[in-house]
């Protein structure tokens, strides 16, 4: 199914990239998650990896305009996140999938996938032809009209999909997306970050090395909150040279090789200096 | 339009047995004119019924096909009551709903069991009952798809109100009546309920609105409820001569509600906002 295409959407772009950070800091609780990270990211498909508490879901979440950055600056589609900006107006053109992904569970996919559409101020008259469309990238078709809590983990996962890109959004944030999908869906779900990557900048935020080898464009490496590495899934699997870092692909070598590299300077800061 | 120049019988003619000839210029021109002009459709259908048997059995085919496939397929299902509520009541507001009806149940029963001595408990707890529906409006452990409603455009100041007017609506009505079996005219209880509400509202741009709606809740219980039933009299703030201090009370919130309504749109880095 075709949608129409309106002029808003083919208009020239006034920023360089969908994402810009800059010495970003936002904190987590009392933790400062991100502290003095540089990025920026324009359309593709980013993969975001890091260890445990790196700040992954705190950076999604701050792009996602949820929290406020504690210092340093953000720029989301030409806005400076930290001043007072036109929250809704940016809202409505980011798709952002929680890792904590919370549902009505007596909502059918249909129903719950429309009321977040009604969320992000859709049109009324366009709103069940992107609801149905959303439901078949995913490939839910045919549980569009069973209630959520009769999905399975990964049925779930997949309607936080839809949801997620129901709107059409310039900016798509996906945090930990693949976690209970079967080996059949992940190949479906690259598939569809391919396609989507063609004309969106999207941020996926996940552990799984190979995932992000196969269907990024790009990779943004993190740890403590700083950037360590950014480049494509080809120069992650070549950083691994030979010192044998523990993987079972290139793309894992190098990760952990990367990561190792890092921390190693980071904690002797004479001889990085 | 152009409608003085239809298009010629005999092009028609070859035009339904699939343009053979017709140069590309002449077959746009063909099909824009037939766009607008409805008799020239109406003649290209009879051209295609009488020279082109082949696409009349092809349609027929399709038709049929079709009409099985459509007695076959499943109806959409129809529109559910939940998903328009929703958008006044999200589905974890209800259990405080119903908790707010059965403690306001409780006062009335024991308002209506108890001795004539004490104060009616209907009107005692009236101007915080709606306060546990309240400080579920905006929280994330009441509301599972909190952080989508937080990261969405429409979260805000309007949302809230939205929600919390939702609240009023259900326990309003419920406090009406229980006020008319105990005798407890909306008059005198009408006003502080209001002013509660907003003032939570109000607080809970500052500290959280479920922190904001628990405290105001207990400092109206141990201020006045506690006392009054110690005491045994209807307290001076629910008298008909307070009334003009709620009002004035009510339009000094109301003023601060407003000033800082961007509270609730969100970028916070409070960790009550999100957490």
């Amino acid at each position: 199914m075709v949608r129409a295409v309106s002029a808003a959407e083919t208009a020239a772009t006034t920023y360089a990239s969908a994402i810009h950070a800059e010495g970003l800091r936002v904190r987590a609780g009392r933790r400062m998650a991100v502290d003095g990270l540089d990025l920026s990211m324009d359309t593709g498909v980013h993969g975001l990896l890091g260890p445990n508490g790196a700040g992954k879901t705190t950076l999604v979440r701050s792009i996602a305009t949820v929290l406020r950055p504690a210092g340093g600056t953000l720029t989301v589609l030409g806005e400076k996140v930290n001043g007072r900006i036109d929250l809704r107006g940016l809202r409505r053109q980011i798709g952002y999938l929680p890792q904590e992904f919370g549902f009505y569970r007596r909502f059918t996919v249909r129903e719950f996938i429309e009321y977040i559409s009604w969320l992000k101020e859709m049109p009324a008259a366009e709103t069940p032809g992107a609801v149905q469309r959303a439901i078949e990238r995913v490939g839910l078709a045919d549980r569009a009209d069973h209630r959520m809590k009769t999905l399975s983990g990964g049925m779930v996962r997949r309607a936080g999909i839809a949801q997620a890109i129901v709107n059409d959004p310039r900016i798509l944030l996906l945090d930990e997306p693949t976690a209970g999908l079967d080996p059949d869906q992940r190949m479906q779900f690259r598939a569809l970050l391919r396609q989507l990557g063609t004309d969106t900048c999207v941020l996926v935020s996940t552990h799984l090395v190979e995932d992000v080898a196969a269907a990024c464009t790009d990779v943004v490496l993190i740890d403590n909150g700083r950037l360590v590495f950014q480049g494509v899934p080809a120069d992650l699997a070549a950083a691994a040279g030979e010192d044998a870092g523990a993987g079972d692909s290139a793309a894992e070598r190098g990760y952990s090789a990367i990561l190792r590299r890092h921390r190693e300077t980071a904690s002797s800061p004479e001889t990085a200096s | 339009m152009r409608s003085a120049e239809h298009v010629p019988a005999a092009v028609l003619d070859r035009y339904a047995t699939g343009g053979a000839g017709i140069g590309a210029d002449a077959l746009w021109a063909i099909e824009a004119h037939l766009e607008g002009c409805a008799p020239c459709r109406e003649r290209l259908g009879e051209a295609v019924a009488r020279r082109s048997p082949e696409t009349v059995s092809l349609l027929a085919r399709v038709h049929a096909n079709l009409t099985t496939e459509m007695a076959r397929s499943r109806q959409m299902p129809a529109r559910r009551l939940p998903r328009r509520v929703a958008r006044w009541v999200p589905p974890g507001l209800w259990p405080r709903l119903a908790m707010t009806l059965l403690v306001v149940a409780a006062a009335l029963g024991l308002d209506l069991a108890g001795s004539r001595v004490l104060p009616s408990l209907v009107l005692l707890v009236a101007p915080v009952a709606p306060l546990l529906g309240v400080a579920a409006v905006w929280s994330v452990g009441l509301d599972p798809a909190h952080e989508l409603v937080v990261a969405s455009p429409r979260a805000g100041f309007y949302m809230v109100l939205r929600r919390s007017l939702a609240v009023l609506v259900v326990v309003m009505p419920a406090l009406t009546a229980a006020g008319w079996l105990t005798g407890a005219s909306p008059a005198r209880w009408l006003l502080p309920c209001l002013a509660f509400t907003a003032g939570a509202l109000a607080l809970g741009e500052l500290i959280g609105l479920r922190v904001a709606a628990g405290a105001l809740a207990l400092a109206w219980t141990a201020g006045v409820i506690t006392p009054s039933i110690l005491a045994a009299r209807t307290p001076l703030l629910l008298e008909p001569a307070s009334l003009p201090y709620w009002a004035g009370l009510i339009a000094v919130i109301a003023v601060a509600l407003v000033l800082r309504r961007d509270a609730y749109t969100g970028l916070r880095s409070d960790t009550w906002f999100v957490r």
